[in-house]
């Protein structure tokens, strides 16, 4: 195809606009990841920087020796685990029998999903209900509330609908039962489908702020995205970290970076697997309705 | 009916703990609106409660707090109409327009990342670069304008960080449902209109803008019912007590009064107001698209 002289300079233009905003998304990680491993008379010093002078891990092993930190880390691994578990399975397990066009009430039920996604109840009853259930304070509160994702609902439906129905008719003339087809014919095969759920559920559980905010009052229940709050956005440095250490100033300017920087990179480890699934299995499953 | 249950028992099973959450967390707190038009008593729960009618809403309608808030909502989301909805389609048409498709496949990578970060980490982010004195934007500015800058506690400044988080956090992901469609223009038109003498930005303008714009439309009516959703924990996290008065949306509103006050009944008035509106909105959108011959949602 060729190009006219004023195509070539909107060519050069587009690629100079399309590279800044790409730096403009990135600067930030690298100037916080700069700043987390450098030492805090450099951050008091230098307003930007993408290379410490000197590269040190004080605040990392400062931050890792707090029991506060390190119990927000862990409960926040092990409610993203739990929580992404029983989130595909309770997905997985309704998804399968709404994708049987025979089954009975099958449209009520779609129905009745789908109002969910238009309307609903809101944040004061939800809140409510967990309270009469007597979760406020416990982890179920983070998982429970919302263990199945409505969207997420359809487009594993429509995954299972798009499975060639001889193949389970097949089995079954073979003598399988139902729960067998489901479990021999049809999970074996959706395994794509099952790690992109798992991974869009754990970065949603992972992430969620609102629900600890909410549900936990107990500062010794905190996930790290509670945590990471407590340290950057109201700066409050003493009561997050519990018991200072009285002979160690702690580099108080660096923790803020280094919190920050532990709370994003599973998400960044993740993220190529994210960007390979979601473009097809999100997009495809949606538009197909 | 009753031979056809027994036939898919087994799949029934499956569906129990689906339904059964449905029921408790989606259904019983749709029922639990009801307390809006109720005094909402702990002890005395969503039936036990006596009815007031009305009350709260008119409460809420002659509440000098009701212009405040809903002022804000309504700011915030005519900046989001203007500045946050047009941006990922310029940038999917220019991203459209890249020829080199590994600089095509860098830029996206790297500007779909921030939609996978939390509100808690761009919150973060915010109050290091914004800090007063010690961040680096506020510095450069500080030197550039020879002003002393207070970006996070100044209300000027709140609904200009909003955009600009919005911004940094939605643009690069927007843009996959336009390059997506773009993805399915048929080659064929433009290699015709270049038979037809088009240039590029005839192209443009001629075969690829009409081919999003049933995309845009969709869009636009999503954007409509969300018009009062502002998007709880990125207000709530910027909000504190100097901008208040610009911050308080009916999301962080209903929060407030609800959670920290306890006003239960009441702030159930206002999240019902407004997810009475969101409808009205969306359907009202979507009947306008369709009269204009345009595909609506449904």
């Amino acid at each position: 195809m060729k190009n006219t002289p004023l195509g070539r300079v909107f060519d050069a233009f587009n690629a100079v606009v399309l590279v800044g905003l790409a730096v403009v998304t990135v600067l930030p990680f690298i100037y916080v990841t700069a700043g987390s491993f450098a030492k805090e008379s450099e951050l008091a010093e230098r307003a930007f920087f993408l290379w410490p002078r000197e590269v040190v891990t004080d605040t990392y092993r400062y931050i890792f020796s707090t029991d506060t930190f390190m119990r927000s880390l862990i409960v926040t691994i092990a409610v993203t685990a739990v929580g992404t578990l029983i989130q595909v399975l309770l997905t997985f397990t309704m998804g399968y029998p709404l994708s049987r066009r025979s089954l009975p009430g099958r449209n009520v039920l779609l129905s009745l999903i789908i109002f969910t996604m238009v309307f609903s109840g809101g944040l004061i009853p939800t809140y409510l209900i967990v309270r009469e259930l007597g979760m406020l304070d416990t982890y179920w509160a983070l998982v429970l509330p919302m263990a199945i994702n409505p969207f997420y609902l359809i487009i594993v439906k429509n995954f299972f609908q798009e499975l060639p129905e001889e193949l389970q008719e097949a089995a079954m003339i073979d003598g399988c039962s139902e729960l067998g087809v489901f479990w021999r014919i049809v999970l074996p095969l959706s395994k794509p489908i099952l790690a992109t759920m798992a991974l869009f559920y754990a970065v949603a559980i992972w992430n969620d702020f609102m629900s600890p905010l909410l549900y936990i009052d107990d500062s010794s229940k905190w996930t790290l995205q509670m945590f990471v709050r407590q340290m950057t956005v109201s700066s409050d440095m003493a009561n997050t970290l519990g018991q200072l250490d009285p002979n160690y100033e702690p580099p108080e300017q660096g923790l803020k970076f280094s919190v920050i920087v532990i709370a994003t990179v599973p998400i960044l480890l993740l993220y190529p697997f994210l960007q390979k699934h979601f473009a097809k299995g999100m997009l495809i499953g949606s538009v197909k309705g | 009916m009753m031979t056809q249950v027994v036939r898919y028992r087994w799949l029934f099973v499956l569906l129990l703990p689906g339904l059964a959450y449905f029921a408790i967390f989606k259904y019983a707190p749709m029922y639990g609106v009801t307390i809006a038009f109720q005094d909402y008593l702990p002890f005395l729960g969503f039936t036990g409660s006596p009815w007031v009618g009305l009350k709260h809403f008119e409460n809420l309608f002659s509440s000098p707090d009701f212009p405040r808030v809903l002022g804000n909502t309504l700011i915030l989301a005519g900046l989001n109409a203007v500045f946050v909805f047009p941006a990922p389609i310029v940038v999917a048409l220019l991203l459209n327009e890249v020829r080199l498709n590994v600089l095509k496949r860098a830029v996206q990578s790297a500007i779909y990342i921030p939609h996978f970060l939390s509100w808690t980490i761009v919150a973060a982010l915010t109050y290091l670069l914004f800090a007063l004195d010690v961040g680096p934007i506020t510095q450069a500015m500080n030197s550039l304008f020879g002003e002393r800058f207070d970006f996070l506690a100044d209300p000027d400044w709140f609904r200009p960080l909003v955009v600009l988080q919005t911004l940094w956090k939605s643009t690069g992901w927007g843009t996959i449902i336009y390059l997506a469609a773009l993805a399915g223009v048929d080659p064929n038109l433009y290699e015709a209109a270049r038979i037809d003498g088009a240039g590029r930005w005839q192209q443009m303008w001629h075969v690829t803008l009409p081919a999003i714009r049933s995309t845009i439309v969709i869009m636009t009516i999503l954007l409509a019912g969300n018009l009062l959703d502002t998007g709880f924990e990125q207000i709530y996290l910027l909000t504190n007590s100097l901008n208040r008065s610009v911050a308080e949306v009916f999301d962080t509103y209903v929060y407030f009064l609800g959670i920290t006050q306890g006003a239960y009944s009441y702030s159930t008035a206002v999240g019902l107001f407004k997810a009475v509106v969101g409808i009205v909105l969306i359907y009202g959108v979507n009947w306008v698209a369709r009269r204009f011959g345009q595909t609506g949602l449904f």
